[in-house]
């Protein structure tokens, strides 16, 4: 029953007029926002729980470092290739734009281009993939270079905005200390800014190489016809590939295949959770020092 | 409409003697006030002293492993103002947050001894936060009004708790009380974030009488506020005392003799190996400024006063 | 403090002498160092305007032959040369749809917990889960999705809801496979939780805690704090997170492809097969034999990419334009 709106000051100080219903609903929205959270963690949990149980009885020597039929070794090789590549373009120019942003960009200039960086790192993978082909396949041929240009788009951003944090975070007084000694900003940018931030600009990278090691749309259209058995570190024509394989595997409806692509996916997953992890938390940390200092 | 919003306005003068309303009343809008007790109006002003609203008894707070305060006694009166001074860092702020349990959110939070209101123990089993701060309201140092409009600031915790017949005229009333009627009536759905500093705070002030508590903490409240501000704030407390218990934690000496009818001095003591808050001494605000019993106490005032 | 003046004043300025020579070097590579950062900057943007170029110029076969039409036609037939994405557009719209409306809510629910239910260690625990969950590919998402979840959907989720609510054309009656619209649908939910989850809880957690208590100290709940004071002041930003999210929904291609069945029709119940822009790209192109069923394809890809770059600056521009932070950025 709900006593008077306004309290007696002396009465208990359990709830008073509506504030027993109110406390109903307030406990049913943090049941509800903790039942959210339950649900993803399961779904995750779920999912982790199937790659691993399926695909660890498919993983052993064989599987990792030999050809098919008995093992996706070249697969791990191509991707491994297609990502080194994208990256080795990628990282120059996410650290440079980062750089311009940081160090010369006034305000007019950097919101166009933080403005361009978001749509880059918004566009469709598939779109991405029919413009490499576009480019560089048709009327050519699949190429692991077509696909790592993809991912080094896809990359691109993500390496550039996180360099760009932590570009910002390093102590404006050691810019300041280096002008004072006469230091020309080139070479301070490069000997002692560019160092400073060096450990967050590369746990960046391996967050965006993460990202896109993964990504499937791209390398479907630019290096999806290739022979499984054979061990490539040549990129100019079509590599075998992680994500295309499982997809194909995955289409073709074949148990074994099943087992196959789950294995893979283990591989794939494992290396992809740990690392975003270790340099989430690397990142976090370096942040942390350089504001600190 | 009957209630102590109403009966506030009425006090308009300053220094306005309390109103001869005995204790124990159960105020509600519509109905006139009814007396639990047969008691003679006159015979309130001849009462030793108004009864404990808070008895605070050997009450130490830690935050983890550090300790705050140490064997705080203290008695807060029904419709006096309270001032809490000392210098910084000597736990005042923690004790008045203690009082409406607002510290409980910061982590390692620890309270010994007990604190009790009307005689509740406040962090006994079955005591609800959320009651404790519908009748125990405060007001904080930095003025932090909603962005909403003036008027929703002032009725969004009365139409949380279902006051809804006569909203208008509680919000009127509440702005009335702080003060802030005037400046802002015509400009009602306004943004609050438009207003001066002095105007947010009372705005808070408002925004908390709106729902009629039983005390007000104020937290340092004109402290981030300029002198004419801070004189509309004290003038402001004369009118509200009386109708609310309040106490007020302030680090200008200046302010508590004007305002406070009693006075409890708070300092850090290095007795230990740590300093630690203490409750040096604690009576009417006269004699805390004329003769304090205690060195420390005399050594405080006066070093401010000069 | 000194600022960045002439290098020869400031050789000058601390009295030691300084060749010429050196100071021009110094000069240019100032100016190299700023012309390579300004061209990688400009790079960027070029790349936007040439992947747009090129897929509108793979495009225009199909464009000059089906003209707008293309939009709303449904026959999809690349034997007869006969191509529309009206079913694609239906299918793209339905199922980014679902995936917002059930997953934002959710996503809003795991910000306010991890900001305000979660203690601390919960929350470092289950905060870096939530983003593990974007973390997986989609293709993994996709197979998973292909062998355990169209499955259990189609064996337990659909008949369920097809019982209870069968009077909703929705919930028509499950057919075989379990690959159908709502399991991709639920697939796509799974990929827009954590992004939208991530952002909200940013935006929750800047909402200034002066605020949040002197709210408390009017005697509210922690759900009319959030009610009153949280969720209003983020609303905007979390708009823009929603859009951004759904963004997300929009172009994903392969894990969709995997379960929703590749159908052509324009279907009312969601246990149908369906098919998405996105996906039936990843699908049909690289068996695409005809200049015209790539053109087609391409087609798509411009309608992909329009509705794609409109939600992204959507989302920019309400992030922007209202709330505080730059968290929808960030």
């Amino acid at each position: 029953m709900s006593g008077p709106l306004i309290p007696d000051p002396a009465a208990p100080l359990t709830a008073s007029g509506n504030l027993r219903r109110r406390l109903i609903v307030s406990r049913a929205a943090e049941i509800a926002a903790t039942a959210a959270a339950v649900i993803a963690i399961a779904v995750l949990v779920i999912v982790v729980y199937t790659v691993v149980a399926r695909g660890a009885k498919a993983i052993d020597f064989d599987f990792i470092f030999t050809g098919y039929p008995t093992g996706v070794g070249p697969m791990l090789l191509g991707t491994i290739v297609i990502a080194l590549v994208a990256t080795a373009m990628a990282m120059p120019l996410g650290v440079l734009i980062a750089l311009f942003l940081s160090e010369y960009a006034g305000s007019r200039a950097a919101g166009p281009l933080k403005l361009t960086l978001d749509l880059l790192n918004g566009l469709p993978s598939i779109i991405l993939g029919l413009f490499v082909f576009a480019l560089l396949v048709d009327h050519k041929q699949q190429s692991g270079f077509a696909g790592s240009v993809a991912l080094a788009i896809i990359e691109l951003p993500l390496i550039a905005r996180g360099s760009q944090e932590v570009l910002l975070l390093v102590p404006e007084a050691l810019r300041e200390a280096s002008d004072a000694l006469g230091v020309a900003r080139w070479r301070s940018v490069l000997t002692v800014v560019l160092p400073t931030a060096l450990g967050g600009i590369v746990t960046s990278t391996v967050l965006a190489v993460a990202r896109a090691a993964g990504e499937t749309a791209p390398l479907i259209l630019a290096s999806s016809v290739f022979d499984p058995k054979k061990f490539s570190v040549n990129p100019f024509e079509a590599l075998p590939n992680v994500p295309v394989w499982i997809y194909k595997l995955s289409e073709e409806g074949n148990p074994e295949g099943f087992t196959e692509a789950w294995g893979m996916s283990l591989l794939l997953v494992s290396i992809i959770l740990f690392a975003s992890l270790g340099a989430r938390a690397l990142l976090a940390r370096s942040k942390r020092k350089l504001s600190s200092s | 409409m009957n209630s102590r919003l109403d009966l506030v306005n009425a006090n308009t003068d300053a220094y306005g003697e309390e109103p001869s309303i005995p204790s124990r009343v159960r105020i509600q809008p519509g109905a006139e006030p009814q007396t639990s007790v047969n008691v003679d109006p006159f015979a309130v002003r001849t009462l030793a002293a108004p009864e404990l609203v808070f008895d605070s008894r050997d009450v130490s707070i830690f935050y983890g492993a550090k300790q705050a305060l140490t064997a705080v006694t203290l008695g807060i009166r029904r419709g006096q103002i309270t001032a809490l001074i000392g210098p910084s860092g000597c736990g005042k702020t923690t004790f008045l947050r203690s009082l409406n349990r607002m510290n409980d959110t910061v982590p390692g939070f620890r309270i010994e001894g007990r604190i009790s209101y009307h005689g509740h123990d406040i962090y006994g089993g079955n005591v609800d936060r959320v009651e404790v701060r519908r009748r125990i309201g405060m007001v904080f140092q930095k003025p932090n009004p909603f962005p909403k409009s003036i008027y929703d600031n002032v009725a969004w915790a009365p139409r949380n708790l279902g006051l809804r017949r006569g909203l208008d005229e509680r919000v009127e009333n509440a702005l009335r009380a702080a003060a802030l009627w005037d400046e802002v009536k015509d400009r009602l759905k306004d943004s609050a974030l438009g207003l001066s500093g002095g105007q947010q705070q009372r705005l808070c002030i408002a925004r908390a009488i709106a729902i009629e508590p039983d005390v007000l903490l104020l937290d340092e409240p004109a402290s981030a506020l300029d002198p004419i501000a801070t004189a509309a704030i004290e003038e402001l407390m004369h009118t509200l005392k009386g109708r609310f218990t309040i106490v007020i934690v302030t680090h200008n000496m200046q302010q508590a003799a004007r305002v406070a009818d009693r006075t409890a001095f708070f300092s850090l003591e290095t007795g230990g190996e740590k300093p630690v808050g203490t409750l040096i001494e604690v009576d009417e605000t006269a004699r805390i400024f004329a003769e304090p019993r205690d060195p420390r106490t005399r050594d405080y005032v006066s070093g401010r006063f000069g | 403090m000194s600022t960045i003046a002439h290098p020869a004043a400031r050789a000058g300025g601390h009295g030691t002498k300084v060749s010429p020579l050196r100071t021009r070097a110094d000069r240019f590579g100032d100016r190299a160092l700023f012309g390579i950062c300004l061209l990688a900057a400009l790079i960027a943007g070029a790349v936007i305007v040439l992947v747009g170029y090129q897929i509108a110029h793979g495009a225009s076969p199909a464009i000059s032959k089906f003209g707008f039409g293309f939009v709303y036609e449904t026959v999809w037939q690349p034997n007869f040369g006969v191509f529309g994405a009206g079913s694609l557009l239906f299918g793209t719209a339905i199922t980014s749809a679902f995936a917002l409306l059930l997953g934002a809510p959710i996503a809003i629910a795991i910000g306010l917990f991890l900001t305000l239910l979660a203690p601390r260690g919960v929350r470092g625990v289950v905060g870096p889960l939530v983003e593990l969950l974007a973390a997986i590919p989609s293709v993994i998402l996709g197979f998973w999705g292909l062998l355990v979840l169209a499955p259990f959907v189609q064996s337990k989720l659909e008949p369920f809801l097809h019982d209870k609510f069968r009077f909703i054309p929705l919930f028509g009656a499950p057919q075989t496979t379990g690959l159908s619209v709502f399991t991709g649908s639920l697939i796509l939910t799974i990929m827009v939780i954590p992004i939208v989850a991530s952002i909200s809880r940013d935006l929750f957690e800047s909402v200034p805690a002066e605020l949040q208590d002197g709210a408390s100290a009017l005697g509210a709940t922690r759900w009319e704090v959030v009610r009153g004071i949280v969720l209003p002041t983020t609303s905007s930003g979390v708009v823009a997170a929603c859009i951004l999210g759904l963004g997300r929904a929009l172009g994903e291609a392969i894990a969709v492809s995997q379960v929703i069945g590749a159908g052509s029709e324009i279907k009312a119940s969601l246990f149908e097969t369906g098919d998405t822009l996105a996906s039936r790209i990843a699908l049909q192109f690289p068996g695409a034999l005809t200049e015209l069923h790539k053109a087609s394809l391409f087609y798509c890809g411009v309608i992909l990419l329009v509705i794609g770059l409109a939600s992204n600056l959507i989302a920019q521009w309400i992030g922007r334009r209202f709330s505080f932070g730059g968290a929808v950025n960030g």
